[in-house]
């Protein structure tokens, strides 16, 4: 249930450039990330560690996973009416 | 011989005490608690102090030792800070409640013996359900009894184990144990139910969340924490532990990102973190248990750190499912800064207080060359950035605009959040102090390069992830509904129970009642009675014959005589006129 606003104040992600800014410096780092990478000497227990971007795409594809195995195989088995132990 | 106060005395004594303090006095009062606690600390040298004898056995109050003296410490601060936070409760027994479960904790890990150790960590469970039930709601009070059941078997199988224990080896010392027989495994899955292992971990997720909002602060601190340093006393190098540690760091994070209700995304996220821990005492290297015990400090910190801004959103608002806030950043912006502080440092940002201590106990894992464990820490650290770091800041302070406008927390509950994070921040930053108090000398250093770098993309990358999904739709909207975990068995199981119970033993009795009781009893009866009277008829005809009666008057007498006999008087009064001669002629006899 949607309330109204009790007052009608613009707050600083009430701007979508504000978001747009936000969104922009946060690809930005990404991309300084990927980029610092190709710099940096690693020391690494496991060879994949060594591989370049490999935490990144690690992080990614976690989440991905994360997510889709959440939404689509544990959710549906899993999800039940609120009420449903009352 | 008393020579020091132990550090739960002062906690228990101050709990007796508060109820004789008004207003701002009892602030100041129970405020000076951890304090002089704190104080007394400190001052307690190492070695086995405070020490009572007691039939055979000697009881050690206060076992002062490294591992000892940092839960000592971090549980005399998040004392402090949830004391501090829950200032504005009026209600008595919450306080009293919260200072004897600290009192427990500190019990449970300065006991030197099995049998205050077990008194103890028997009070944890008793003073606790208090700040559950303090809630005064329907849901909280049947949680809590669930709570109280899961709890008290696990206290008995503890129980169970010490027992066999002490017997086996006459010694009633608490110290390193390692599984070796009965005893020791029934101890090891009694810590393991406080420490909310697989399959025991229900009562976490389902009693934290029903608790009482200042009630959390404390409960996210001691139990499992306890549980973790029992663990690390009696069991370091248990490699069944690495293995239960990966799957709690892994399994809750799933149930996290599908969660409506965020104070049950934060203990799943407890159960999570605790797993870190459980693992590194499972790898049992000094580093590996030194990542352990600086994770529980550091997720003593972090965790109080959330559960406190959520409980201020909660406070302010009334509501904490997903569904009905969002957008809160504009009228609690400091709430929302500490939020994201402890979403930061549970996410283990660099310069945060997880990246310090997590690390270290990754690092143990790669160390041992243990790819599958190293691969699922790696796997639940993006994780839980995933549902701590990002879906409970961004939930309720962000997203979709709720039109909810709170006031900020109040001031007490500001100054709590703001201690938390500022100490966060300064053990992610300066890890030197903390390092210092660790149980084993510590060489590890927590920033270097690649480190800060692979730690950063993994969490920025896991971010995008977040992003991409969200603007997409795929992210699972928050949606009205519970998830079944594995209190089904015993809450649906045990209704099953019940009625297995009710339609089968209830069902069994009204057979028997007909068969037995009824039946076969009522059939015994009137056979005997038949069977005497067919008796008393067969020599009473001949009589009744001889003696001259025939016809009509013969078939009344005997239908009387028969009739008389099944009425039953006469059995009775014959047995017991036999029964009394039997008796009497017995006492002649002798």
């Amino acid at each position: 249930m949607e309330e109204k606003p009790t007052d009608s104040k613009t707050y600083l992600f009430d701007k979508p450039k504000n978001v747009k800014i936000l969104l922009g410096c946060f690809y930005g780092s990404l991309m300084v990330l990927l980029f610092l990478d190709l710099f940096v000497s690693k020391h690494p227990y496991f060879p994949c560690e060594g591989w370049p971007e490999f935490y990144a795409v690690y992080g990614f594809v976690a989440c991905v996973v994360l997510v889709i195995v959440a939404k689509y195989v544990l959710r549906p088995l899993m999800k039940r009416r609120e009420d449903y132990y009352d | 011989m008393i020579d020091t106060l132990p550090p739960a005395v002062i906690f228990l004594l101050g709990a007796m005490l508060t109820p004789f303090f008004k207003g701002k006095w009892k602030s100041v009062f129970m405020l000076l608690i951890p304090v002089v606690g704190f104080l007394n600390l400190i001052q307690i040298p190492e070695g086995n102090h405070c020490t009572v004898h007691f039939l055979d056995y000697t009881l050690v109050f206060c076992r002062m030792d490294r591992l000892s003296f940092v839960f000592g410490t971090i549980f005399h601060l998040i004392s402090f800070i949830a004391i501090l936070y829950s200032l504005h409760v009026k209600d008595g027994i919450q306080h009293a409640a919260g200072l004897v479960y600290a009192g427990s904790a500190l019990g449970v890990v300065y006991a030197g013996d099995f049998f205050s150790f077990f008194v103890f960590w028997e009070m944890l469970t008793i003073s606790s359900i208090f700040l559950i039930w303090a809630r005064r709601t329907k849901a909280a009070l049947d949680a809590g009894y669930r709570y109280l059941l899961v709890h008290a078997a696990g206290g008995l199988c503890l129980l169970a184990g010490i027992v066999i224990q002490v017997n086996q080896t006459g010694s009633i010392a608490f110290g390193f144990l390692g599984l070796n027989g009965l005893g020791t495994w029934l101890i090891f899955l009694g810590f393991g139910v406080n420490c909310a292992w697989p399959f025991f971990h229900p009562w976490l997720t389902d009693a934290y969340p029903e608790a009482t909002i200042t009630g959390t602060i404390f409960l996210s601190a001691f139990t499992t924490k306890a549980a973790v340093y029992a663990l690390a006393r009696a069991f370091p190098g248990t490699e069944a532990l690495i293995w239960i540690g990966a799957v709690m760091a892994g399994f809750p994070i799933f149930y996290a990102v599908i969660e409506n209700d965020l104070r049950r995304v934060l203990a799943y996220s407890l159960i999570n973190q605790v797993g870190f821990m459980v693992c590194g005492i499972g790898i049992g290297t000094e580093l590996a248990i030194n990542g352990a015990v600086a994770h529980a400090f550091n997720d003593v910190l972090f965790k109080a750190l959330l559960f406190m801004s959520m409980g201020a959103v909660m406070y302010r608002t009334g509501k904490i499912n997903a569904t009905d806030l969002g957008g809160l950043y504009r009228t609690m912006p400091l709430t929302c800064i500490f939020c994201m502080v402890g979403a930061a440092s549970i996410s283990a940002f660099p310069f945060f207080s997880g990246f310090v201590s997590k690390s270290m106990v990754m690092d143990a894992a790669a160390g041992g060359h243990m790819s599958v464990i190293w691969f699922i820490l790696l796997f639940a650290s993006a994780g839980v950035f995933h549902h701590a770091g990002i879906k409970i800041p961004f939930f309720a302070f962000f997203s979709h605009d709720s039109g909810l406008r709170p006031k900020e927390a109040p001031l007490h509950m500001l100054l709590a959040m703001g201690l938390t994070a500022f100490l966060c921040i300064f053990i992610g930053s300066f890890p030197g102090p903390l390092y210092s108090i660790l149980p084993y000398p510590v060489e590890y250093v927590p920033y270097t390069a690649p480190h800060i770098l692979g730690q950063t993309q993994l969490l920025f990358f896991s971010a995008l992830a977040f992003t991409l999904l969200l603007l997409a739709g795929i992210y699972p909207a928050e949606i009205r509904a519970i998830n079944l975990d594995v209190d089904w068995f015993y809450r649906k199981g045990g209704r099953l129970f019940f009625l297995l119970m009710d339609k089968g033993l209830n069902g069994l009795n009204h057979w028997c009642d007909l068969i037995f009781v009824k039946g076969i009893a009522g059939w015994i009866c009137r056979l005997s009675k038949d069977v005497a009277a067919r008796g008393a008829l067969l020599v009473m005809v001949s009589f009744w014959i001889a003696t001259g009666l025939r016809d009509e008057r013969l078939s009344i007498r005997k239908l009387n005589l028969y009739a008389d006999i099944m009425e039953g008087n006469w059995p009775a009064g014959i047995s017991a006129g036999v029964a009394v001669a039997a008796i009497f002629l017995v006492f002649m006899m002798v």
